[in-house]
């Protein structure tokens, strides 16, 4: 598909995303996801971010001096399993005061069916929350979340200052179901205050193009 | 039983609170300055200074008579409703000696020390620690002990040395007095004097009729004798202490049903939602009572974030606890109580026009919410913590009790991983020199060729903590050869001496 003929793709902090995302991380030792994330929640605002212990001990635990000013309004749950993790953030998102709901589950658990996404959906839409189910290490079953990403690292752009450095990061995000846009691969890269795909498709193409590009 | 009053005077607190107030006390003690307050007729002098006092300038009288003396007299306005307020807190602190304690006029407090000396020594021990501890705070302080409330107040102003008295003695100590220390008023002071009776002394062989006539009825000064020497009665009022917040519901028939507790609850949270509301108090933590038949007791507490009246929040709380923990009914409970442990001042306020909560109040309610049903220990905020160590200054403060005013730390060096692991994960490393950086690392069983690398970030041992041998370590930010971004340090380097060859970890995940 040439590039022209992607479709568009903008994604920017708070804006009208008070939809229940899932997004797939590709691994759970990757976590590039959290940029991906916090770049589109709404700043300012307290924000609600449950992990289920097995998250925890697979992809770390969240750390507030790496989230810059969303630390200060960060309310953190860790959840004893699948089960305590849906109950939290069904109750965040009935708190139209908070900037947004991050929920990651370990793998396929019994507890998420069907019937709790569409739960979280509806409940994210009515008080007007972004919610976002993390699935480290899950397949993608029937769900009722309105987008679906996959999401993975990309290599990062070139350090200004230092060749050898890894620069703003980058991800490989994936869309594969959507109500509201064409489904689409981009590579995303951080544009303040928005996030951007900066290049096509993801394909065939050695690195050292990337570089290039935007040199 | 003999009871033992301590009259503690503090002659000079206002002038001494102003001068406390400015940066060198003694300086500001050593000008000529006089507190005044707003008189009918101009300013009245309130208090002097010492060197106020050698020019002439008295308490009570006109700051423009001080002023004729003096022309350089320096007037300050006085803070009559602080003082009032410094008294109020130093009985409170009184209570070190004494539970008692009671605000007596405007300059002094009044403890009842009975069978509390010893404690201290004996009487003049207490006495001494009394005027002590008023003295490193700046404030002259006179303590006087007697069998009654009116011989200590006497004693503590007009003795030449106070001194602890008991009963036997105390006519005669009193006797030598000016009429003063019988605490009258000054118009009944001055008819004394002018009868010619001017020591306590003299009243002895006056009949009480002949004085009846002169004196209002609650004036008589042989009344105000008869109490300083304990033939009148004359009680002490202590601060009130504020009761908890409480509702109670005593049931006639002892209940076993396990669902009486939720119902007694419905019954008791409205009234102590009223009471808080006439007490303009807010709950931070709540306990549920149940008094079992056989004199056990069954306990349910919760905790809030922020100071809450809100019926049907902690109504919510409490029944959300009893679901989880449950009260056991045993042989039957005949009676609860619903009763605020720690509570703060919450003073009416609107969040909003149509009264649905917004903002703080909805989060905190969601925190309560969450703590009550996960356990406080689960639901967390970011407490920022001084040090150098990355697993260390990421402390988390349980979110039911926010610090409203957190110490002020550092900020912590940018470019930090968005993840942590809770243990820093070995990981094998192969590499071109053992100083350098790997050229790949093996972590969980999976091979990671690294691609881009910015560091190292050294972070010493904190040796004030750790043991000698720790050691430090050097932080690298690498990115994979698919993207993917980790944060691995070096604990030591080779030949610190503190250990072989230096070992890699991981420690975080970068976005």
């Amino acid at each position: 598909m040439p590039a022209r003929d992607k479709p568009a793709l903008r994604l920017s902090p708070g804006a009208g995303s008070a939809i229940l995302s899932e997004l797939f991380a590709d691994s759970p030792r990757d976590a590039g996801w959290t940029g991906f994330v916090l770049a589109q929640v709404a700043p300012a605002r307290p924000l609600l971010w449950i992990q289920e212990r097995m998250a925890i001990l697979e992809g770390g635990r969240v750390h507030a001096a790496g989230l810059g000013p969303l630390a200060a309004e960060l309310i953190h749950v860790e959840a004893r399993d699948a089960k305590a993790a849906l109950w939290a953030m069904e109750e965040g998102l009935r708190c139209p005061a908070l900037g947004g709901v991050i929920g990651e589950l370990w793998g396929d658990p019994q507890a998420l069916d069907f019937t709790a996404t569409r739960r979280l959906a509806v409940a994210a839409e009515k008080s007007g929350v972004a919610c976002w189910l993390v699935r480290l290490q899950g397949s993608a079953n029937l769900s009722g979340a309105r987008e679906r990403w996959r999401l993975g690292s990309a290599p990062s752009e070139t350090h200004s200052f230092d060749p050898k450095a890894p620069g703003s990061p980058r991800w490989d995000a994936e869309l594969f179901r959507s109500r509201r846009r064409l489904p689409g691969r981009w590579v995303v890269g951080r544009e303040p205050p928005n996030l951007l795909p900066v290049a096509a498709e993801p394909g065939d193409r050695a690195l050292g193009q990337w570089q290039r590009r935007t040199g | 039983m003999n009871r033992r009053i301590c009259s503690l005077w503090l002659p000079n607190l206002a002038i001494e609170r102003w001068a406390n107030g400015s940066d060198a006390p003694d300086e500001a003690l050593a000008r000529p300055v006089v507190l005044t307050l707003e008189g009918r007729h101009g300013q009245l002098i309130h208090a002097v200074t010492p060197a106020a006092a050698e020019r002439g300038a008295r308490p009570g009288g006109r700051l423009t008579d001080a002023r004729a003396l003096d022309p350089g007299l320096e007037a300050e306005q006085a803070d009559v409703a602080g003082e009032e307020a410094w008294l109020r807190a130093a009985a409170r602190w009184a209570s070190r000696w004494s539970p008692l304690v009671e605000v007596d006029g405007a300059h002094a407090l009044r403890l009842d020390v009975s069978g509390v000396a010893h404690l201290f020594g004996d009487e003049k021990g207490l006495m001494r620690d009394m005027e002590a501890r008023f003295a490193a705070m700046g404030v002259t302080a006179r303590a006087a002990i007697a069998p009654t409330a009116g011989a200590a107040w006497g004693l503590a102003r007009y003795a030449a040395e106070p001194r602890p008295v008991h009963d036997e003695e105390l006519a005669r100590v009193l006797a030598p007095l000016p009429i003063a220390a019988l605490r009258l008023s000054a118009v009944a002071n001055h008819m004394l004097v002018r009868l010619g009776l001017k020591q306590v002394g003299d009243l002895a062989g006056v009949p009480r009729k002949a004085l009846a006539r002169r004196f209002p009825k609650d004036e008589h000064p042989l009344d105000a004798l008869d109490r300083a020497l304990g033939r009148k009665p004359e009680p002490l009022t202590p601060l009130p202490e504020d009761p908890p917040p409480r509702a109670l519901l005593p049931i006639k028939e002892p209940v076993v049903h396990p669902e009486a507790a939720a119902q007694a609850l419905a019954r008791l949270v409205p009234p102590l939602a009223r009471e808080l509301a006439t007490r303009k108090l807010g709950a931070r933590h709540l306990v549920l009572t149940a008094f079992r038949v056989d004199g056990s007791l069954g306990e349910v507490q919760v905790a809030t974030s922020i100071p809450t009246r809100a019926p049907d929040h902690l109504h919510r709380l409490l029944s959300g606890m009893l679901e989880r923990q449950g009260i056991d009914p045993g042989f039957g409970i005949d009676a609860f109580a619903l009763e605020v442990r720690w509570w703060e001042k919450l003073d009416s306020a609107q969040d909003a026009l149509l009264g649905e909560a917004t903002g703080e109040t909805a989060v905190a309610a969601l925190i309560d919410r969450l703590s009550v049903r996960l356990g406080p220990s689960k639901v967390r905020r970011p407490v920022r913590v001084d040090s150098h160590v990355p697993e260390r200054a990421a402390g988390w403060g349980a979110g039911v009790d926010t610090d409203p005013s957190p110490p002020a730390v550092a900020a912590p060096p940018a470019d930090q991983p968005t993840r942590l692991l809770d243990a820093p994960e070995e990981v094998a490393v192969i590499y071109a020199t053992p100083e350098g950086l790997p050229r790949r690392f093996v972590w969980r069983r999976k091979v990671h060729d690294i691609a881009r690398a910015q560091g190292p970030r050294r972070i010493s041992p904190e040796w004030w903590r750790e043991r000698s041998t720790a050691r430090l370590r050097d932080y690298y930010k690498v990115e994979d050869s698919e993207g993917r971004r980790f944060w691995i340090f070096r604990e030591g380097v080779v030949g610190d001496g503190r250990g072989g060859a230096p070992l890699w970890f991981v420690h975080g995940l970068f976005a």
